[in-house]
Protein backbone atom coordinates (compact mmCIF):
# COMPACT_ATOMS: atom_id res chain seq x y z
CA UNK A 1 0.00 0.00 0.00
CA UNK A 2 2.55 2.47 1.09
CA UNK A 3 4.86 1.35 -1.62
CA UNK A 4 2.52 1.61 -4.20
CA UNK A 5 1.90 5.29 -2.98
CA UNK A 6 5.31 6.22 -2.77
CA UNK A 7 5.33 4.98 -6.63
CA UNK A 8 2.64 6.74 -7.80
CA UNK A 9 4.16 10.04 -5.66
CA UNK A 10 7.49 9.11 -7.34
CA UNK A 11 5.56 8.91 -10.83
CA UNK A 12 3.84 12.65 -10.28
CA UNK A 13 6.65 14.03 -9.25
CA UNK A 14 8.38 13.28 -12.72
CA UNK A 15 5.76 14.69 -14.31
CA UNK A 16 5.39 18.13 -12.41
CA UNK A 17 8.97 17.99 -12.84
CA UNK A 18 9.15 17.97 -16.90
CA UNK A 19 5.93 20.95 -17.21
CA UNK A 20 7.66 22.88 -14.20
CA UNK A 21 9.35 25.49 -16.58
CA UNK A 22 7.08 26.18 -18.17
CA UNK A 23 3.94 26.36 -15.95
CA UNK A 24 5.59 28.49 -14.07
CA UNK A 25 6.16 30.57 -17.16
CA UNK A 26 2.29 30.72 -17.57
CA UNK A 27 1.55 31.42 -14.08
CA UNK A 28 4.14 34.76 -13.89
CA UNK A 29 3.58 35.44 -17.06
CA UNK A 30 0.21 34.74 -18.62
CA UNK A 31 -2.17 33.60 -15.43
CA UNK A 32 -1.10 36.14 -13.30
CA UNK A 33 -0.95 39.13 -15.16
CA UNK A 34 -4.66 38.85 -16.41
CA UNK A 35 -5.79 38.58 -12.86
CA UNK A 36 -3.67 41.48 -11.81
CA UNK A 37 -5.29 43.21 -15.24
CA UNK A 38 -8.92 43.19 -13.27
CA UNK A 39 -7.34 43.78 -10.00
CA UNK A 40 -5.83 47.17 -10.78
CA UNK A 41 -9.18 48.27 -13.07
CA UNK A 42 -10.35 48.94 -10.19
CA UNK A 43 -7.59 50.86 -8.38
CA UNK A 44 -6.61 54.82 -9.40
CA UNK A 45 -2.63 54.30 -9.89
CA UNK A 46 -0.35 56.21 -11.07
CA UNK A 47 3.96 56.04 -10.77
CA UNK A 48 3.26 56.61 -7.08
CA UNK A 49 -0.34 56.13 -5.33
CA UNK A 50 -2.52 53.72 -5.53
CA UNK A 51 -6.05 53.80 -4.57
CA UNK A 52 -9.56 51.70 -4.33
CA UNK A 53 -12.26 53.26 -6.51
CA UNK A 54 -14.45 50.81 -7.26
CA UNK A 55 -15.88 50.83 -10.58
CA UNK A 56 -15.33 54.20 -10.99
CA UNK A 57 -12.67 53.59 -14.11
CA UNK A 58 -15.84 51.66 -16.07
CA UNK A 59 -18.20 54.62 -14.95
CA UNK A 60 -15.43 56.93 -16.56
CA UNK A 61 -15.31 54.86 -19.95
CA UNK A 62 -18.98 55.60 -20.21
CA UNK A 63 -18.13 59.34 -20.23
CA UNK A 64 -14.87 59.48 -22.22
CA UNK A 65 -15.99 60.49 -25.79
CA UNK A 66 -12.06 59.30 -27.19
CA UNK A 67 -12.42 56.02 -25.63
CA UNK A 68 -16.11 55.81 -27.63
CA UNK A 69 -14.54 56.45 -30.74
CA UNK A 70 -11.39 54.03 -30.10
CA UNK A 71 -14.34 51.17 -29.18
CA UNK A 72 -16.47 52.00 -32.63
CA UNK A 73 -13.48 51.95 -34.40
CA UNK A 74 -12.08 48.65 -33.12
CA UNK A 75 -15.65 47.43 -34.14
CA UNK A 76 -15.32 48.76 -37.39
CA UNK A 77 -11.94 46.97 -38.15
CA UNK A 78 -13.41 44.10 -36.89
CA UNK A 79 -16.56 44.08 -39.26
CA UNK A 80 -14.16 45.19 -42.12
CA UNK A 81 -11.04 42.99 -41.88
CA UNK A 82 -13.12 39.66 -40.64
CA UNK A 83 -15.15 39.02 -43.71
CA UNK A 84 -12.49 40.38 -46.37
CA UNK A 85 -9.45 38.08 -45.08
CA UNK A 86 -11.69 34.83 -45.00
CA UNK A 87 -13.34 35.88 -48.48
CA UNK A 88 -10.03 36.63 -49.94
CA UNK A 89 -7.95 33.58 -48.23
CA UNK A 90 -10.85 30.90 -49.40
CA UNK A 91 -10.50 32.73 -53.34
CA UNK A 92 -6.45 32.77 -53.47
CA UNK A 93 -6.84 29.24 -51.90
CA UNK A 94 -9.04 27.96 -54.70
CA UNK A 95 -6.72 29.37 -57.35
CA UNK A 96 -3.86 27.99 -56.24
CA UNK A 97 -4.55 24.11 -54.65
CA UNK A 98 -4.82 22.42 -57.89
CA UNK A 99 -1.57 24.42 -59.16
CA UNK A 100 1.35 22.31 -58.95
CA UNK A 101 3.39 21.77 -55.59
CA UNK A 102 5.94 24.60 -56.63
CA UNK A 103 3.74 27.36 -58.08
CA UNK A 104 1.52 26.93 -54.82
CA UNK A 105 4.78 26.98 -52.44
CA UNK A 106 5.21 30.01 -54.11
CA UNK A 107 1.99 31.57 -53.89
CA UNK A 108 1.88 30.67 -50.72
CA UNK A 109 4.93 32.09 -49.75
CA UNK A 110 4.03 35.76 -51.38
CA UNK A 111 0.94 35.67 -49.34
CA UNK A 112 2.94 34.97 -46.10
CA UNK A 113 6.04 37.41 -46.62
CA UNK A 114 4.25 40.30 -45.08
CA UNK A 115 3.31 38.01 -41.86
CA UNK A 116 6.72 37.27 -41.63
CA UNK A 117 8.30 40.62 -42.46
CA UNK A 118 8.28 42.44 -39.14
CA UNK A 119 4.78 44.92 -38.73
CA UNK A 120 7.65 47.72 -38.80
CA UNK A 121 8.85 47.21 -41.73
CA UNK A 122 5.95 46.48 -43.77
CA UNK A 123 4.37 49.56 -42.23
CA UNK A 124 7.26 52.06 -42.83
CA UNK A 125 7.67 51.20 -46.48
CA UNK A 126 3.77 51.77 -46.48
CA UNK A 127 3.96 54.98 -45.32
CA UNK A 128 6.65 56.05 -48.08
CA UNK A 129 4.53 54.71 -50.88
CA UNK A 130 1.29 56.83 -49.28
CA UNK A 131 3.18 59.77 -48.66
CA UNK A 132 1.44 62.80 -50.23
CA UNK A 133 4.07 64.66 -52.28
CA UNK A 134 6.37 61.52 -52.65
CA UNK A 135 4.47 58.66 -52.52
CA UNK A 136 4.24 56.23 -55.41
CA UNK A 137 0.72 55.94 -54.79
CA UNK A 138 0.02 59.65 -55.91
CA UNK A 139 2.04 58.84 -58.94
CA UNK A 140 -0.03 56.16 -60.16
CA UNK A 141 -3.06 58.32 -59.75
CA UNK A 142 -1.93 60.92 -61.31
CA UNK A 143 -1.11 59.03 -64.40
CA UNK A 144 -4.69 57.97 -64.66
CA UNK A 145 -5.44 61.43 -63.99
CA UNK A 146 -6.88 61.53 -60.33
CA UNK A 147 -5.96 64.21 -57.75
CA UNK A 148 -3.41 63.50 -55.46
CA UNK A 149 -4.78 61.74 -51.98
CA UNK A 150 -3.67 62.37 -48.10
CA UNK A 151 -4.04 58.79 -47.59
CA UNK A 152 -3.37 58.44 -43.96
CA UNK A 153 -3.84 62.27 -43.42
CA UNK A 154 -7.34 62.25 -44.96
CA UNK A 155 -10.29 61.26 -42.28
CA UNK A 156 -11.94 59.94 -45.65
CA UNK A 157 -9.32 57.40 -46.62
CA UNK A 158 -7.15 56.77 -43.15
CA UNK A 159 -9.04 54.39 -41.74
CA UNK A 160 -9.52 52.43 -45.61
CA UNK A 161 -5.95 52.24 -45.74
CA UNK A 162 -5.35 51.22 -42.37
CA UNK A 163 -7.63 48.41 -43.14
CA UNK A 164 -5.90 47.74 -46.53
CA UNK A 165 -2.30 47.31 -44.91
CA UNK A 166 -4.10 45.07 -41.90
CA UNK A 167 -5.43 42.57 -44.79
CA UNK A 168 -1.89 42.45 -46.55
CA UNK A 169 -0.70 40.38 -43.53
CA UNK A 170 -3.36 38.78 -41.89
CA UNK A 171 -4.37 36.63 -45.24
CA UNK A 172 -0.34 34.57 -44.88
CA UNK A 173 -2.01 31.93 -42.52
CA UNK A 174 -5.87 31.57 -43.65
CA UNK A 175 -4.29 31.14 -47.21
CA UNK A 176 -2.12 28.04 -45.94
CA UNK A 177 -4.30 26.82 -43.79
CA UNK A 178 -7.35 26.50 -46.22
CA UNK A 179 -4.98 25.15 -49.03
CA UNK A 180 -4.23 22.45 -46.49
CA UNK A 181 -7.77 21.64 -46.44
CA UNK A 182 -8.98 21.81 -49.82
CA UNK A 183 -5.85 19.46 -50.53
CA UNK A 184 -7.27 17.29 -48.15
CA UNK A 185 -11.19 16.79 -50.01
CA UNK A 186 -11.47 13.90 -51.53
CA UNK A 187 -11.93 13.60 -55.26
CA UNK A 188 -15.45 11.36 -54.89
CA UNK A 189 -17.12 13.86 -53.19
CA UNK A 190 -16.66 16.30 -56.47
CA UNK A 191 -16.98 13.36 -58.79
CA UNK A 192 -20.43 12.51 -56.78
CA UNK A 193 -21.47 15.73 -57.04
CA UNK A 194 -20.62 15.44 -60.69
CA UNK A 195 -23.02 12.83 -61.64
CA UNK A 196 -25.55 14.24 -59.77
CA UNK A 197 -25.47 17.18 -62.05
CA UNK A 198 -24.11 20.04 -59.97
CA UNK A 199 -22.23 23.26 -61.64
CA UNK A 200 -19.02 24.54 -60.09
CA UNK A 201 -21.69 27.10 -57.75
CA UNK A 202 -23.38 24.56 -56.52
CA UNK A 203 -20.00 22.30 -55.94
CA UNK A 204 -18.72 25.02 -54.08
CA UNK A 205 -21.72 25.68 -51.70
CA UNK A 206 -22.90 22.09 -51.52
CA UNK A 207 -19.20 20.35 -50.85
CA UNK A 208 -16.45 22.49 -50.43
CA UNK A 209 -17.88 24.96 -48.01
CA UNK A 210 -19.72 22.97 -45.68
CA UNK A 211 -16.03 20.72 -45.34
CA UNK A 212 -13.73 24.21 -45.10
CA UNK A 213 -15.83 24.92 -41.92
CA UNK A 214 -13.77 23.93 -39.22
CA UNK A 215 -10.74 25.85 -40.49
CA UNK A 216 -13.50 28.70 -41.19
CA UNK A 217 -14.41 28.51 -37.68
CA UNK A 218 -10.34 28.36 -36.44
CA UNK A 219 -9.66 31.23 -38.79
CA UNK A 220 -12.47 33.15 -37.90
CA UNK A 221 -11.46 33.50 -34.46
CA UNK A 222 -7.97 33.71 -34.52
CA UNK A 223 -8.60 36.61 -36.93
CA UNK A 224 -11.66 38.20 -35.03
CA UNK A 225 -8.87 38.18 -31.76
CA UNK A 226 -6.47 39.60 -34.21
CA UNK A 227 -8.37 42.70 -35.25
CA UNK A 228 -9.87 43.38 -32.12
CA UNK A 229 -6.19 44.32 -30.91
CA UNK A 230 -5.43 45.98 -33.78
CA UNK A 231 -2.37 48.74 -32.76
CA UNK A 232 1.26 48.46 -34.22
CA UNK A 233 -0.12 49.92 -37.50
CA UNK A 234 -1.81 52.70 -36.20
CA UNK A 235 1.33 53.55 -33.74
CA UNK A 236 3.27 53.52 -36.39
CA UNK A 237 1.25 54.66 -39.18
CA UNK A 238 -1.55 57.52 -37.89
CA UNK A 239 -1.19 58.06 -34.26
CA UNK A 240 -4.95 57.57 -33.97
CA UNK A 241 -5.59 60.39 -36.76
CA UNK A 242 -6.69 62.01 -38.19
CA UNK A 243 -9.47 62.96 -35.57
CA UNK A 244 -9.20 59.53 -34.26
CA UNK A 245 -10.72 58.17 -36.73
CA UNK A 246 -7.97 55.63 -36.71
CA UNK A 247 -7.56 55.25 -33.04
CA UNK A 248 -8.67 51.78 -31.95
CA UNK A 249 -9.07 50.49 -27.99
CA UNK A 250 -5.54 48.75 -27.46
CA UNK A 251 -4.03 52.34 -29.09
CA UNK A 252 -6.21 53.93 -26.55
CA UNK A 253 -5.19 51.59 -23.81
CA UNK A 254 -1.43 52.04 -24.92
CA UNK A 255 -1.58 55.96 -24.62
CA UNK A 256 -3.42 56.31 -21.43
CA UNK A 257 -0.62 53.49 -19.65
CA UNK A 258 2.41 54.58 -20.81
CA UNK A 259 1.86 58.32 -21.81
CA UNK A 260 -0.27 59.35 -19.22
CA UNK A 261 0.75 56.36 -16.76
CA UNK A 262 -3.08 56.02 -15.53
CA UNK A 263 -2.85 52.38 -15.17
CA UNK A 264 -5.89 51.54 -13.62
CA UNK A 265 -7.70 53.30 -16.49
CA UNK A 266 -6.12 51.86 -18.79
CA UNK A 267 -6.82 48.05 -17.33
CA UNK A 268 -10.49 49.06 -17.45
CA UNK A 269 -10.17 49.74 -20.83
CA UNK A 270 -8.50 45.90 -21.43
CA UNK A 271 -10.96 44.15 -19.04
CA UNK A 272 -13.84 46.10 -21.58
CA UNK A 273 -11.98 44.92 -24.49
CA UNK A 274 -11.47 41.53 -23.04
CA UNK A 275 -14.90 40.99 -21.84
CA UNK A 276 -15.82 41.72 -25.82
CA UNK A 277 -13.72 39.53 -27.40
CA UNK A 278 -14.68 36.41 -25.23
CA UNK A 279 -18.47 37.47 -25.94
CA UNK A 280 -18.25 37.40 -29.57
CA UNK A 281 -15.82 34.49 -29.56
CA UNK A 282 -18.35 32.56 -27.52
CA UNK A 283 -21.04 33.23 -29.85
CA UNK A 284 -18.81 32.46 -33.22
CA UNK A 285 -18.39 28.96 -31.10
CA UNK A 286 -21.73 28.83 -30.86
CA UNK A 287 -23.32 29.78 -33.67
CA UNK A 288 -20.96 28.10 -36.35
CA UNK A 289 -19.63 25.15 -34.13
CA UNK A 290 -22.76 23.61 -33.91
CA UNK A 291 -23.90 23.48 -37.51
CA UNK A 292 -20.57 22.04 -38.21
CA UNK A 293 -21.22 18.44 -37.62
CA UNK A 294 -21.53 16.45 -40.71
CA UNK B 1 -34.07 11.02 -91.97
CA UNK B 2 -32.86 10.18 -88.53
CA UNK B 3 -29.66 9.89 -89.75
CA UNK B 4 -29.90 14.14 -90.32
CA UNK B 5 -31.53 14.04 -86.96
CA UNK B 6 -28.63 13.11 -85.29
CA UNK B 7 -26.33 14.89 -86.88
CA UNK B 8 -28.03 18.18 -85.82
CA UNK B 9 -28.16 17.19 -82.34
CA UNK B 10 -24.26 16.32 -82.41
CA UNK B 11 -23.60 19.92 -83.57
CA UNK B 12 -25.67 21.56 -81.51
CA UNK B 13 -24.21 19.86 -78.22
CA UNK B 14 -20.52 20.48 -79.92
CA UNK B 15 -21.03 23.89 -80.01
CA UNK B 16 -22.87 23.97 -76.50
CA UNK B 17 -19.54 21.97 -75.25
CA UNK B 18 -17.54 24.49 -76.84
CA UNK B 19 -19.07 27.13 -75.34
CA UNK B 20 -18.15 25.88 -71.92
CA UNK B 21 -15.03 24.75 -72.55
CA UNK B 22 -14.52 28.60 -73.48
CA UNK B 23 -16.36 29.99 -70.34
CA UNK B 24 -14.08 27.45 -67.77
CA UNK B 25 -11.06 29.19 -69.86
CA UNK B 26 -12.26 32.53 -69.24
CA UNK B 27 -12.97 31.68 -65.78
CA UNK B 28 -9.85 30.29 -65.05
CA UNK B 29 -8.06 33.50 -67.15
CA UNK B 30 -9.71 35.85 -64.65
CA UNK B 31 -8.91 34.18 -61.68
CA UNK B 32 -5.43 34.07 -62.88
CA UNK B 33 -5.05 38.04 -63.66
CA UNK B 34 -6.86 38.65 -60.65
CA UNK B 35 -4.04 35.88 -58.65
CA UNK B 36 -0.72 37.87 -60.65
CA UNK B 37 -2.30 41.31 -59.77
CA UNK B 38 -2.20 40.38 -56.14
CA UNK B 39 1.14 38.61 -56.13
CA UNK B 40 2.28 42.35 -57.86
CA UNK B 41 0.44 44.16 -54.62
CA UNK B 42 1.66 41.75 -52.39
CA UNK B 43 5.44 41.64 -53.33
CA UNK B 44 5.52 45.33 -54.75
CA UNK B 45 6.28 46.85 -50.78
CA UNK B 46 9.40 44.50 -50.47
CA UNK B 47 10.40 45.51 -53.97
CA UNK B 48 9.87 48.96 -53.53
CA UNK B 49 11.71 49.44 -49.92
CA UNK B 50 14.85 47.64 -51.11
CA UNK B 51 15.33 49.73 -54.19
CA UNK B 52 14.42 52.83 -52.68
CA UNK B 53 17.01 52.37 -49.81
CA UNK B 54 19.93 52.28 -52.79
CA UNK B 55 18.05 55.39 -53.93
CA UNK B 56 20.17 58.75 -53.96
CA UNK B 57 18.44 61.34 -51.90
CA UNK B 58 17.53 63.25 -54.84
CA UNK B 59 15.90 60.45 -56.85
CA UNK B 60 14.00 59.59 -53.96
CA UNK B 61 11.83 63.19 -55.09
CA UNK B 62 12.13 63.01 -58.72
CA UNK B 63 8.54 62.26 -60.43
CA UNK B 64 7.95 60.07 -62.08
CA UNK B 65 9.81 57.82 -59.29
CA UNK B 66 12.56 55.97 -61.05
CA UNK B 67 10.78 52.16 -60.72
CA UNK B 68 14.45 51.15 -61.08
CA UNK B 69 17.56 53.31 -59.95
CA UNK B 70 20.17 54.45 -62.74
CA UNK B 71 22.82 55.23 -59.53
CA UNK B 72 22.87 52.91 -56.93
CA UNK B 73 24.10 53.91 -53.43
CA UNK B 74 25.29 52.97 -50.24
CA UNK B 75 24.73 56.54 -48.86
CA UNK B 76 21.79 55.47 -46.74
CA UNK B 77 23.35 52.58 -44.82
CA UNK B 78 26.59 54.50 -44.28
CA UNK B 79 24.60 57.11 -42.39
CA UNK B 80 22.67 54.78 -40.39
CA UNK B 81 25.65 52.91 -39.66
CA UNK B 82 27.70 56.20 -38.67
CA UNK B 83 24.48 58.03 -37.03
CA UNK B 84 22.86 55.59 -34.92
CA UNK B 85 23.03 52.73 -32.77
CA UNK B 86 21.82 50.03 -35.61
CA UNK B 87 24.45 47.45 -35.15
CA UNK B 88 23.81 47.11 -31.47
CA UNK B 89 20.47 46.86 -32.32
CA UNK B 90 21.01 44.28 -35.14
CA UNK B 91 22.96 42.13 -32.18
CA UNK B 92 20.65 42.73 -29.55
CA UNK B 93 17.53 41.59 -32.00
CA UNK B 94 19.51 38.42 -32.32
CA UNK B 95 20.94 37.68 -28.78
CA UNK B 96 16.98 38.18 -27.75
CA UNK B 97 15.33 36.20 -30.43
CA UNK B 98 17.72 32.98 -30.28
CA UNK B 99 17.65 32.83 -26.57
CA UNK B 100 13.86 32.91 -26.41
CA UNK B 101 13.66 30.51 -29.31
CA UNK B 102 15.79 28.03 -27.73
CA UNK B 103 14.17 28.33 -24.12
CA UNK B 104 10.74 28.14 -25.34
CA UNK B 105 11.74 24.83 -27.88
CA UNK B 106 13.22 23.38 -24.46
CA UNK B 107 10.61 23.84 -22.22
CA UNK B 108 7.94 23.48 -24.39
CA UNK B 109 9.58 19.83 -25.97
CA UNK B 110 9.66 18.73 -22.13
CA UNK B 111 6.43 19.38 -21.30
CA UNK B 112 5.01 18.25 -24.54
CA UNK B 113 6.51 14.88 -23.42
CA UNK B 114 5.22 14.57 -20.13
CA UNK B 115 1.36 15.74 -21.14
CA UNK B 116 1.25 13.10 -24.11
CA UNK B 117 3.23 10.22 -22.30
CA UNK B 118 4.03 10.68 -18.64
CA UNK B 119 1.09 9.64 -16.26
CA UNK B 120 0.68 12.15 -13.09
CA UNK B 121 -1.93 13.49 -11.25
CA UNK B 122 -4.00 16.70 -12.67
CA UNK B 123 -2.14 16.41 -15.91
CA UNK B 124 -5.58 17.02 -17.96
CA UNK B 125 -6.97 19.51 -15.99
CA UNK B 126 -3.13 21.25 -16.20
CA UNK B 127 -3.27 20.61 -19.95
CA UNK B 128 -6.80 22.59 -20.36
CA UNK B 129 -5.71 25.46 -18.28
CA UNK B 130 -2.59 26.05 -20.27
CA UNK B 131 -4.97 25.36 -23.27
CA UNK B 132 -7.66 28.33 -21.78
CA UNK B 133 -4.48 30.64 -21.41
CA UNK B 134 -3.90 30.20 -25.35
CA UNK B 135 -7.48 32.37 -25.85
CA UNK B 136 -5.94 35.20 -23.65
CA UNK B 137 -5.92 38.22 -25.93
CA UNK B 138 -2.23 39.17 -25.19
CA UNK B 139 -2.29 42.90 -25.24
CA UNK B 140 -4.88 43.30 -22.35
CA UNK B 141 -1.59 41.71 -20.41
CA UNK B 142 0.59 44.61 -21.43
CA UNK B 143 0.20 46.96 -18.16
CA UNK B 144 0.29 44.29 -15.45
CA UNK B 145 3.31 43.07 -17.37
CA UNK B 146 4.85 46.45 -17.22
CA UNK B 147 4.13 46.80 -13.66
CA UNK B 148 5.92 43.27 -12.91
CA UNK B 149 8.99 44.23 -14.63
CA UNK B 150 9.52 47.01 -12.99
CA UNK B 151 9.19 45.57 -9.31
CA UNK B 152 11.26 42.75 -10.56
CA UNK B 153 14.04 45.25 -12.18
CA UNK B 154 13.50 43.81 -15.30
CA UNK B 155 12.84 46.67 -17.33
CA UNK B 156 15.30 48.19 -19.89
CA UNK B 157 16.96 44.67 -20.05
CA UNK B 158 17.30 41.51 -21.83
CA UNK B 159 15.61 39.44 -18.88
CA UNK B 160 12.63 41.65 -19.67
CA UNK B 161 13.09 40.92 -23.47
CA UNK B 162 12.98 37.26 -23.08
CA UNK B 163 11.14 35.97 -20.14
CA UNK B 164 7.68 36.79 -20.97
CA UNK B 165 8.78 35.32 -24.24
CA UNK B 166 8.89 32.20 -22.84
CA UNK B 167 5.08 31.87 -22.07
CA UNK B 168 3.69 30.24 -25.48
CA UNK B 169 1.02 27.57 -24.35
CA UNK B 170 1.36 27.29 -28.52
CA UNK B 171 4.52 25.76 -28.38
CA UNK B 172 3.30 23.02 -25.63
CA UNK B 173 0.40 22.34 -27.30
CA UNK B 174 2.13 21.83 -30.68
CA UNK B 175 4.59 19.31 -28.93
CA UNK B 176 2.15 17.37 -27.33
CA UNK B 177 0.02 16.92 -30.44
CA UNK B 178 3.14 15.54 -32.04
CA UNK B 179 4.74 13.45 -29.30
CA UNK B 180 1.44 11.39 -28.88
CA UNK B 181 2.36 10.33 -32.51
CA UNK B 182 5.77 8.43 -31.33
CA UNK B 183 5.04 4.78 -30.31
CA UNK B 184 4.58 4.42 -26.58
CA UNK B 185 6.52 0.96 -26.74
CA UNK B 186 10.19 2.49 -27.85
CA UNK B 187 10.45 4.66 -24.82
CA UNK B 188 8.99 1.24 -22.78
CA UNK B 189 12.07 -1.12 -24.47
CA UNK B 190 14.36 1.86 -23.47
CA UNK B 191 12.79 2.15 -19.83
CA UNK B 192 13.39 -1.70 -19.77
CA UNK B 193 16.81 -1.38 -20.19
CA UNK B 194 17.13 0.69 -17.66
CA UNK B 195 17.35 4.34 -19.27
CA UNK B 196 15.90 6.92 -16.66
CA UNK B 197 13.38 9.53 -17.43
CA UNK B 198 15.95 12.09 -18.79
CA UNK B 199 17.80 9.67 -21.10
CA UNK B 200 14.62 8.77 -22.96
CA UNK B 201 13.95 12.33 -22.97
CA UNK B 202 17.20 13.64 -24.26
CA UNK B 203 18.30 10.45 -26.55
CA UNK B 204 14.63 9.55 -27.54
CA UNK B 205 11.94 11.92 -27.83
CA UNK B 206 13.63 14.42 -29.02
CA UNK B 207 15.28 13.18 -32.41
CA UNK B 208 12.18 11.92 -32.90
CA UNK B 209 10.51 15.44 -32.19
CA UNK B 210 12.59 16.94 -34.03
CA UNK B 211 10.31 18.05 -37.33
CA UNK B 212 8.16 19.56 -34.82
CA UNK B 213 11.27 21.25 -32.46
CA UNK B 214 12.35 23.03 -36.54
CA UNK B 215 8.76 24.14 -36.79
CA UNK B 216 8.54 26.08 -33.07
CA UNK B 217 11.93 26.91 -33.68
CA UNK B 218 11.42 29.44 -36.88
CA UNK B 219 8.38 30.13 -35.40
CA UNK B 220 9.45 31.86 -32.10
CA UNK B 221 12.54 32.81 -33.79
CA UNK B 222 10.11 35.23 -36.32
CA UNK B 223 7.81 36.04 -33.60
CA UNK B 224 10.21 37.24 -31.09
CA UNK B 225 12.24 39.29 -33.66
CA UNK B 226 8.82 40.79 -34.94
CA UNK B 227 7.59 41.62 -31.27
CA UNK B 228 7.24 45.18 -31.32
CA UNK B 229 4.46 46.23 -29.28
CA UNK B 230 6.58 44.12 -26.07
CA UNK B 231 9.47 46.07 -27.29
CA UNK B 232 8.53 49.01 -27.06
CA UNK B 233 6.73 48.80 -23.56
CA UNK B 234 9.81 47.39 -22.00
CA UNK B 235 12.62 49.43 -23.48
CA UNK B 236 13.79 52.74 -22.89
CA UNK B 237 17.26 53.64 -23.47
CA UNK B 238 18.59 53.76 -27.25
CA UNK B 239 21.40 50.68 -26.55
CA UNK B 240 19.19 48.13 -25.44
CA UNK B 241 16.62 48.98 -28.16
CA UNK B 242 15.88 45.85 -30.95
CA UNK B 243 16.23 46.47 -34.54
CA UNK B 244 12.51 46.86 -35.45
CA UNK B 245 12.34 49.28 -32.32
CA UNK B 246 15.38 51.20 -33.47
CA UNK B 247 13.93 51.46 -37.17
CA UNK B 248 10.41 52.42 -35.95
CA UNK B 249 11.99 54.95 -33.78
CA UNK B 250 14.16 56.66 -36.97
CA UNK B 251 10.23 57.44 -37.87
CA UNK B 252 9.71 59.68 -34.92
CA UNK B 253 12.70 62.44 -36.00
CA UNK B 254 12.01 66.04 -36.76
CA UNK B 255 13.39 65.13 -40.27
CA UNK B 256 12.00 62.27 -41.96
CA UNK B 257 14.57 60.61 -44.20
CA UNK B 258 13.02 57.73 -46.28
CA UNK B 259 16.06 56.78 -47.51
CA UNK B 260 17.49 56.19 -44.26
CA UNK B 261 14.17 54.30 -42.97
CA UNK B 262 14.10 51.96 -46.05
CA UNK B 263 17.38 50.71 -45.22
CA UNK B 264 16.67 49.91 -41.71
CA UNK B 265 13.05 48.50 -42.63
CA UNK B 266 15.21 46.54 -45.61
CA UNK B 267 18.09 45.44 -42.48
CA UNK B 268 15.17 44.73 -40.09
CA UNK B 269 13.11 42.83 -42.45
CA UNK B 270 15.63 40.58 -44.66
CA UNK B 271 16.99 38.26 -41.78
CA UNK B 272 13.69 37.05 -41.68
CA UNK B 273 12.64 36.81 -45.03
CA UNK B 274 16.19 35.16 -45.66
CA UNK B 275 14.73 32.55 -42.55
CA UNK B 276 11.17 32.53 -43.87
CA UNK B 277 12.50 31.59 -47.56
CA UNK B 278 14.89 28.63 -46.23
CA UNK B 279 12.44 26.98 -44.37
CA UNK B 280 9.10 27.67 -45.50
CA UNK B 281 8.31 23.81 -45.78
CA UNK B 282 8.71 24.19 -41.49
CA UNK B 283 6.40 27.57 -41.22
CA UNK B 284 3.61 25.54 -43.33
CA UNK B 285 3.72 22.70 -41.44
CA UNK B 286 3.61 23.91 -38.35
CA UNK B 287 0.71 26.15 -39.28
CA UNK B 288 -0.85 23.44 -40.30
CA UNK B 289 0.08 21.09 -37.39
CA UNK B 290 -1.14 23.75 -34.88
CA UNK B 291 -4.46 24.03 -36.13
CA UNK B 292 -5.46 20.78 -36.01
CA UNK B 293 -9.28 20.62 -35.29
CA UNK B 294 -10.34 20.29 -31.96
Amino acid sequence: MSKHFVKSLKQDLRGYLFIAPSLICFLVFLAYPAVEAVRISLFKINMRSSQFVGLDNFIRLTHDVTFKQALWNTFKYVIYVVPIVVVFSIFIAMLIYSKSEKAAAFYRGVFYIPTVASVVAVSLVWSSILDPVIGVANYLLSVLGIEPVSWLADPNTAFLSVVFIIVTWSVGQPIILYTASLGAISKDYYEAALIDGANKWKMFFYVTWPLLKPTTLYILVITTMHAFQTFAVINLLTKGGPYGTTSSVVYELYQTAFLNSDFGYASAMGVVLFALIGIVSFLQFKFLASKFEY
Amino acid sequence: MPKKGMEQFHVRDRTKRNAIRYWGILQKGIGNLFLFVCTLIWIFPFYWGVVNSFKTEQAMFEIPPQFFPKQFTWHNYVELFNRTLIFRWFVNSVVVSFITMLLVCVISSMAGYAFSKLRFRGRDQIFYFIISLMMLPHYILLVPLFRLMKSLGWFDSYLGLILPGLAVPFGVFLMKQFIQTIPSEIMEAARIDGCNEFLIFTKIVVPMALPAIGSLAIFEFVKSWNDYVWQLIVISSDEMKTLPLGVAGLKQETVIQYGQILAGATLSALPIIVIFIAFQKFFTKGITLGAVKG
